[in-house]
Parts: structure tokens; C-alpha cells; sequence
């Protein structure tokens, strides 16, 4: 099983992210933005947290410009596996691997703490270690977290069940609680929370570790 | 050539920093102030031989997402 981690000027979870990929047995390649391929035989791609080039003109837009991101495109659109998290899951709606946007936080202020997180589907390779209703704890970091989707879009990711989790308590204003979502096939989620940081006993809460293993699950070689 | 894009969220989108902005003006003493949305200004350099079509494109692609935003194109 084979686990890429982009690395763009400005991300700062990358290494984490890298450490609960190999945790859950993964083999883990870092990935320069500058690169315009993946390599060979990637069987997912993590999209790290950060503030990839400096958060300039909106989260995630020059990012999502860059050349490695014409390759996670392509990956997703062949059926990639791929998972992006706070600043990944930015430059994935920037890519329009998913839909919506994520704003400025509806009370302006940077928040970073642990909050609760209820899972909302088990349908997908991401969240299937864990029961539809569990409530876990995982840490939110982010400015711009306050999840955005016009009408339609928001009925259109109810109808097909692809709300992965929702805060318990709203702390950014995003519409509907959603703080994650799946694409329409379920095999890419973007996420403002950090299961990386809950995913050692070290971090103060293990309540991510059930994510990388069940994608470990689905990935492992039959 | 010069090209000023202006960009702002679209209508119905809440921008939080506008409405920041409101309050402070409120609390200024400024009444008359009922509402305010913050935008941004980006101004283009372009060689000769640029379009308009060309500005276009670089709004839908890159300066302004239209998921959430409206851009309007001045050629300066």
C-alpha cells in the first residue's frame, strides 16, 4: 500500500499526515508541488493541512494551480483514492475535485482546539471503522473553515449521502454543521478537522486512527 | 494595456469581514452605515494584444471562484 503526501511551500501537516499514513502500514512518499507526476503505483493521496503559498488570494488557489495538482486531478478522475484535511481540504474544492467552498469562519477569529465530530455515514473506505452517530473528538486549526455549498449542491451531497461528519456544536458558521464531505463516488473526503493529530497516543486522543486503518482495510493488497 | 478586476462574494454568501467592518462603523458613531461587503481589487499589467476574453478566463480560473464569488472586468 502506497500513500503520497503533497508538499507545498507553506503546508505544515505534512509530516504528521505522513506519520499516520505509515502508522496504519502504509509506505509514504513525499510529493514536491513542483512535480508533475505521482509515483508509480500510488494507492492514495493525502492532501496535508498548512497554508499552502501563504494562503494568498483565497485558501488553496495557487495551490490548486500547481503542476502536482493536474496529476491529483487526473488520479481522482481515473477513481483515485485521495483525502484532503484543513488546507488540503481547501485546495480540493479549489480544484473542483469537490464541491463548495470554505469561507472566512463566521466569528473572524483563527480557532484551534478539540471538538466533537459526528460521523455521519460509514459508507466509504474513510469513515467505515467507525458507526453512522458515533460522536469523536478530533482537533479543528483553521481561519477559514465556515463550509460554503449553494441549495443545490447541499441537497445534492444529502440525497447521496455524502456528509461525512458534522460538528456537534457549529464553531465556524459552516452550512448544514458539515465539516467533511465525499465525492460522488465516496473516494475523496475533505475534511476542516485533523485526524492526523488524533492518531497517537501522544496527541491527547486516538479518535483518528480509526480513519487511516479502515483505509488501510480497503487498500490492503487482496 | 491595464485591466482592474473587482471581486466580491456574491450576494447571499455572508461575508463575515464586511459585516465586521459594519459593526466598527456602527460603533463609531457612523448610523447611516446599513450595510458593507469587502471585496478585492486586482490590477493587471497586460502586453499588447490581450483580450478581454483572456481576462475572463483568468477570473474563471484563477482570480475569482465562482462558487462563491462574482467578478466584474474594467480595462483601465
Amino acid at each position: 500500500m502506497r500513500a503520497a503526501v503533497i508538499v507545498f511551500p507553506g503546508s505544515n501537516c505534512d509530516r504528521d499526515l505522513a506519520v499516520a499514513f505509515e502508522q496504519a502500514g502504509f509506505q509514504v512518499d513525499m510529493v514536491w508541488h513542483k512535480d508533475a507526476a505521482l509515483p508509480e503505483g500510488v494507492d492514495i493521496v493525502g492532501v496535508p493541512g498548512g497554508f499552502s503559498y501563504g494562503d494568498y488570494l483565497r485558501c488553496g488557489a495557487i495551490a490548486a494551480q500547481s503542476p502536482i495538482c493536474k496529476a491529483v486531478v487526473n488520479h481522482t478522475e481515473r477513481g483515485g483514492y485521495a483525502v484532503g484535511i484543513c488546507n488540503g481540504f481547501q485546495i480540493l474544492t479549489e480544484t473542483g475535485i469537490l464541491p463548495g467552498a470554505l469561507l472566512r469562519n463566521a466569528g473572524l477569529k483563527y480557532i484551534c482546539r478539540t471538538v466533537g465530530l459526528k460521523v455521519e455515514t460509514s459508507d466509504s473506505a474513510f469513515t467505515e471503522g467507525y458507526n453512522a452517530g458515533d460522536v469523536i473528538s478530533i482537533p479543528i486549526a483553521h481561519h477559514d473553515g465556515n463550509y460554503f455549498a449553494d441549495d443545490a449542491t447541499l441537497a445534492k451531497l444529502q440525497d447521496q449521502d455524502r456528509i461525512a461528519f458534522t460538528y456537534t456544536e457549529n464553531p465556524n458558521g459552516s452550512v448544514g454543521d458539515i465539516a467533511g464531505i465525499l465525492s460522488e463516488n465516496r473516494r475523496v473526503l475533505g475534511m476542516m478537522p485533523h485526524p492526523e493529530r488524533a492518531a497517537d497516543e501522544g496527541h491527547g486522543g486516538t479518535d483518528g486512527t480509526a480513519l487511516f486503518r479502515a483505509l488501510s482495510g480497503v487498500l490492503a493488497p487482496a | 494595456m491595464k485591466a482592474r478586476v473587482h471581486v466580491m462574494l456574491k450576494n447571499g454568501v455572508l461575508d463575515p469581514q464586511g459585516e465586521a467592518v459594519r459593526h466598527a462603523l456602527g460603533a463609531m458613531g457612523f448610523d447611516q452605515v446599513e450595510g458593507v461587503r469587502q471585496g478585492k481589487v486586482i490590477d493587471l499589467e497586460l502586453a499588447e494584444g490581450a483580450t478581454e476574453a483572456d481576462i475572463t478566463e483568468m477570473c474563471e480560473k484563477l482570480l475569482a471562484n465562482t462558487v462563491i464569488e462574482r467578478y466584474e472586468i474594467e480595462l483601465v
